[in-house]
């Protein structure tokens, strides 16, 4: 692993779905078993260019994902590197038992890709927007569970997945702007949190993924500010998780906060508290969707109203320092 | 009244469905323009002259049903349950933005007058498929209308309702098929086709199929929809040959999905849809 850390919370001109991309077109011309089945969303990923580039091994589904799920699994029987994507709603709830079974397992490691995570699913509205796609993901034995944050992150990890065999994975994809945290040519290693922030003072931990490392971040400059050092992870593997780096962070730091776009009952949060609870027990207060569906709006607006913001960041660092 | 005053009336209500529909979207600026517009003609028939419904009381328990299982054609059932007097038009013009009741896929538990929640392509037809079987268990003479997209239609979900709805005997369903003939990448030929045809497929499944050579003619629609009434034992599919983006100017050329036209755009394309109402309203 080795990245350099950006994090000047400036817009990106490109979008995720261009490091998906971009790693594809190189994947698909090095390796001829490498394929991308996707579900009448080609043109929101831009995988029209796959299309152009690979006609044979980018597949269109149509609209039917329980059956593009189960493609997938049948190609992967015969030996191809598959990416299913649809959005994330879709590639999880309503492809389900096909991931689970006919992918997963029977060990045939199909790699789906889920686009417009949480609250990014913005004004398609409560019935495109997954507060649960990953928990369904972590739910199965032995599955990849990826939260992304940037182009870098999913040029990487597209190339680094791809590679994976026999164990499906799941990914999500921010679809359109986000905040650059890498620079270009940063690597990561899938079930390796990145420190971004440490210091010997840090009074607490955030563990963040996604759209969250950049309040994360910039909790973390406030903190400062007011005198209070943190320390912050960007956790993109929520599962296999990083037990190692959770209870360092909670025996050097005594306190954790995590920040997810995503249900925290059963995402991120409660992964990480399993992890304390079993080795080493600290206080959690979790920033994240608290068990509500989603809604129609702006993503900023989405944001404020789900707390998925530094201010709300900062508020549970001071109560969870409160609490050691 | 007679019939041509009748269809006079629906073409009325068709062009102010169309420029509604297109104000709102187009407070926001962006949207599912496209599937919007097919459905108007299809919309206007059903609120417009066919169906039992009551804007003072939407769940009456006697009232047809209409559910637009391609969800994201909710702006036009916004424009038309408003001009029915389902609640004031200015609320439709909230769509999408904060805290609002008219969200991009249409939503039961929002909306007045939306009878089932739908977004995820395919359900719709199946919950409107249960409304049906609800309502012909309690004996009720009213009627249940879906909206599928014919790209919806790759949806296994749209043929296991239509298998059901075959066996149960459902001739209190009627199925319309907005046959628009694109989907979201493109033609429906070129990305997922449809073999011999999408109504010969529910003919396979045991329905009567109905094809409206204009399903932007509300005259063809009107007669499709009371010939579907006549028949009893199965539940009917009418196939609508549409043209998506009907009559928005930045949008019918190119069949596109979704729109986000320049303002400029949209004051052409709602002036048009202005100006072919009052041509509909000057052929008196
Ligand atoms: C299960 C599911 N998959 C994907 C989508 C995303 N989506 C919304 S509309 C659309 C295309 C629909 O095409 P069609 O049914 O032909 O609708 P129309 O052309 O009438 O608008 C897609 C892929 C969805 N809403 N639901």
């Amino acid at each position: 692993m080795s990245f350099t850390l950006i994090g000047k919370h400036e817009k990106d001109k490109r979008s995720c779905r261009d490091g998906y991309v971009q790693a594809m077109l190189e994947l698909m011309e090095a390796d001829k078993s490498v394929v991308h089945v996707d579900c009448d969303l080609m043109g929101c990923i831009n995988t029209k260019k796959l299309l152009a580039a690979y006609p044979d091994r980018t597949i269109n589904a149509g609209i039917a994902e329980a059956n593009a799920m189960g493609v997938a699994a049948g190609l992967t029987a015969t030996g191809k590197k598959v990416w299913m994507h649809s959005f994330g709603c879709f590639s999880s709830r309503r492809a389900f038992d096909q991931a689970f079974m006919s992918a997963a397992y029977a060990k045939l490691g199909v790699k789906i890709l889920g686009s417009d995570p949480g609250v990014c699913a913005a004004y398609n509205g409560g019935t495109h927007m997954p507060f649960e796609d990953c928990a369904l993901y972590l739910s199965v034995p032995d599955a990849i569970v990826i939260d992304p944050v940037d182009y870098a992150q999913v040029y990487a990890l597209t190339k680094k997945l791809t590679a994976v065999d026999g164990r499906i994975s799941y990914m999500r994809m921010i679809r359109k702007g986000f905040t650059t945290i890498y620079a270009d040519g940063s690597d990561f290693e899938i079930g390796k949190g990145v420190t971004l922030k440490e210091s010997a003072d840090d009074q607490a931990t955030v563990i963040a993924s996604g759209i969250m490392v950049d309040e994360a971040l910039k909790a973390y400059e406030a903190l400062e500010a007011e005198g209070i050092q943190i320390r912050v992870i960007d956790m993109f593997t929520w599962k296999p998780i990083d037990e190692e780096l959770i209870v360092k962070a909670a025996k050097e730091t005594g306190a954790i906060v995590t920040a997810e776009n995503h249900n925290c009952t059963c995402g991120l949060g409660s992964a990480v508290a399993r992890v304390l609870a079993e080795q080493c027990p600290a206080p959690v207060e979790m920033v994240g969707v608290h068990d509500q569906f989603g809604q129609v709006g702006a993503q900023n607006f989405l944001q404020e109203a789900y707390k998925l913001t530094a201010e709300e960041i900062i508020a549970n660092v001071k109560k969870v320092i409160a609490r050691k | 009244m007679q019939k041509a005053e009748k269809m006079q009336a629906l073409r009325e209500f068709a062009a102010e469905i169309r420029v509604e529909t297109l104000k709102t979207i187009g407070s926001l600026g962006f949207g599912h323009v496209g599937g919007s517009m097919s459905i108007v003609e299809a919309m206007a028939v059903l609120y417009g002259d066919v169906m039992k419904v009551d804007p003072k009381n939407p769940r009456w328990e006697d009232r047809d049903w209409c559910v637009l299982s391609k969800g994201h054609a909710g702006p036009c059932a916004y424009a038309t349950l408003a001009l029915k007097g389902f609640y004031p038009l200015e609320e439709t013009r909230t769509l999408n933005k904060p805290s609002t009741n008219f969200p991009s896929h249409t939503d039961r538990t929002k909306t007045p007058g939306v009878d089932l929640t739908t977004g995820s392509l395919g359900q719709g037809m199946s919950t409107a498929t249960g409304a049906a079987l609800g309502n012909k268990i309690d004996g009720r003479d009213n009627h249940v209308y879906v909206f599928v997209g014919d790209g919806e239609c790759d949806e296994g979900q749209v043929w296991e309702a239509a298998q059901f709805a075959a066996h149960y005997k459902l001739d209190n369903l009627t199925c319309f098929v907005d046959n628009n003939k694109n989907q979201l990448d493109g033609a429906v030929d070129s990305v997922m086709s449809h073999g011999k045809g999408i109504g010969a497929k529910f003919d396979a499944f045991g329905w009567n199929v109905i094809d409206v050579a204009d399903g932007n003619d509300v005259e063809q629609i009107y007669d499709a929809v009371h010939e579907a009434l006549t028949v009893k034992g199965v539940p009917t599919c009418i196939v609508l040959n549409t043209i998506k983006g009907k009559g928005a100017t930045f949008a019918e050329p190119s069949a596109a999905h979704s729109s986000q036209p320049s303002p400029e755009q949209w004051e052409e394309a709602i002036a048009a849809a202005e100006a072919e109402l009052a041509a509909v309203k000057a052929a008196k």
